[in-house]
């Protein structure tokens, strides 16, 4: 019997792809990576739509299942190997519910502002577009506000969802990895003591 | 075994979520009002339970737990013996569920609870509604339902053919969309969203919290 290997349609360039690559390979499982040429507009061909109608990336194959949203993706590739390679989900019902917590605070209180943050520094004017420094602004204003809570988290826990790396903190990587170089805003992390040094850690994993 | 504890408000959209999956798992719960007009939630004493100052945060046992797609979870598996199941049988049928779970929060709660907060909550608080922005969200959230449309005329429910916390998600914003907004024609011109609608809002979990 050839077990199939899992497929990943996305680009090297997009941040969720790079956190579903994150994840495989914390979970030591092989993959083939199918390149979706966005700069090519094959995200919204017919062809990646069949397997994803929201034309995003990144999107998996596994056998007959056909997944997208990398959150999920990740939650299932972190459940399917829960055997192998970097634990990230927590062993109890309590330490996994707390996973949980923390990986919904990064999807609706962190990704939304740093995503915008992202957006406006970087993609907009690659795009021939100008910043409006005032949502910026807003946004950084929004984003302090959430890491003044981590701060507070990360003094008295080693990791978000207690003193394991988790999916929570897998999440974070590849939007602060941006908006640390790209966006230049590392001094949202490096003035905060206990985010510093947990970003120090996640990042050099 | 003490019950668990929900500290919520009963006109907040993520609260009645999560009083929806408790009945919906027959599971027994304590409401503590967090009186948001009076600004309880930004007080010292809640903010130690939840240091983002929003509701809901429920206390089961030595677990103090926020964010309510998260109690939902959490929720579904510990009660995963009881009442609905709202998790599916396989992984594959989990992972499917989780996927639908993040395409309500990432891109139908947002444009969704654009509307809403223009058309019923800044009028609320004596502000005018910006009809361009609703504009543009009602645009956004038409792109996103005809991707459910289409969903739905191959599947009874978002997940697969058994009602889950994907559908239950969406339940606080797009009663609010239809019953609040004005804005049901998004719903009733979509054959199956508009039966798949139907049929999970009918469901009595849900209804009693209009009663």
């Amino acid at each position: 019997l050839v077990m199939a290997v899992i497929k990943l349609h996305g680009h090297p360039i997009s941040t969720a792809t790079a956190m579903v690559l994150c994840c495989l390979n914390e979970k030591e499982v092989e993959y083939d990576f199918a390149l979706v040429e966005l700069s090519a507009g094959a995200h919204k061909q017919p062809q990646y739509l069949a397997l994803n109608p929201f034309g995003v990336v990144p999107t998996i194959q596994d056998g007959d299942l056909t997944l997208f949203e990398s959150r999920a993706i990740v939650k299932y590739l972190a459940k399917k190997y829960k055997g192998q390679g970097a634990d990230l989900l927590g062993n109890t019902l309590a330490e996994q519910a707390l996973v949980e917590q923390w990986c919904e605070v990064e999807g609706h209180s962190f990704f939304p502002p740093a995503s915008t943050i992202l957006f406006q520094t970087v993609l907009r004017p690659l795009r021939g577009g100008t910043t409006d420094e005032a949502v910026v602004e807003i946004n950084i204003g929004k984003l302090n506000k959430v890491l003044d809570i981590y701060e507070e988290r990360l003094s008295k826990s080693k990791y978000l969802a207690g003193d394991f790396f988790s999916l929570a903190d897998l999440q974070h990587l590849p939007w602060t990895q941006y908006l640390v170089t790209a966006c230049k805003k590392g001094d949202l992390i490096s003035s905060r003591k206990h985010v510093n040094a947990w970003w120090e850690d996640i990042s050099s994993r | 075994m003490a019950a668990i504890k929900v500290h919520g408000y009963h006109a907040s959209m993520a609260t009645v979520m999560v009083l929806c999956c408790l009945n919906e798992k027959e599971v027994e719960y304590e409401l503590v009002l967090v009186d948001l007009p009076t600004g309880a939630h930004k007080k010292p004493e809640y903010l130690a339970l939840n240091p983002f100052g929003v509701v809901p945060t429920i206390q089961d046992g030595d677990l103090t737990l926020y964010e309510s797609r998260a109690i939902i979870r959490y929720l579904a598996k510990k009660f995963q013996g009881q009442g609905t199941n709202f998790l599916g049988s396989t992984l594959s049928e989990e992972a499917l569920v989780y996927q639908w779970c993040e395409v309500e929060g990432q891109s139908f709660n947002p444009p969704a609870l654009s509307i809403v907060s223009q058309i019923v909550f800044v009028s609320m608080r004596g502000g005018s509604t910006d009809e361009a922005a609703v504009e543009m969200n009602v645009e956004k959230l038409e792109k996103v339902l005809d991707i459910y449309e289409e969903r739905l005329s191959k599947s009874k429910y978002l997940a697969g053919d058994f009602f889950s916390l994907a559908d239950l998600q969406h339940l606080p914003c797009t009663h609010y969309l239809v019953n609040a907004c004005g804005k049901g024609d998004l719903i009733s011109s979509r054959k199956h969203v508009n039966a798949w609608w139907e049929d999970i809002s009918s469901r009595p979990t849900w209804k009693i919290n209009f009663t």
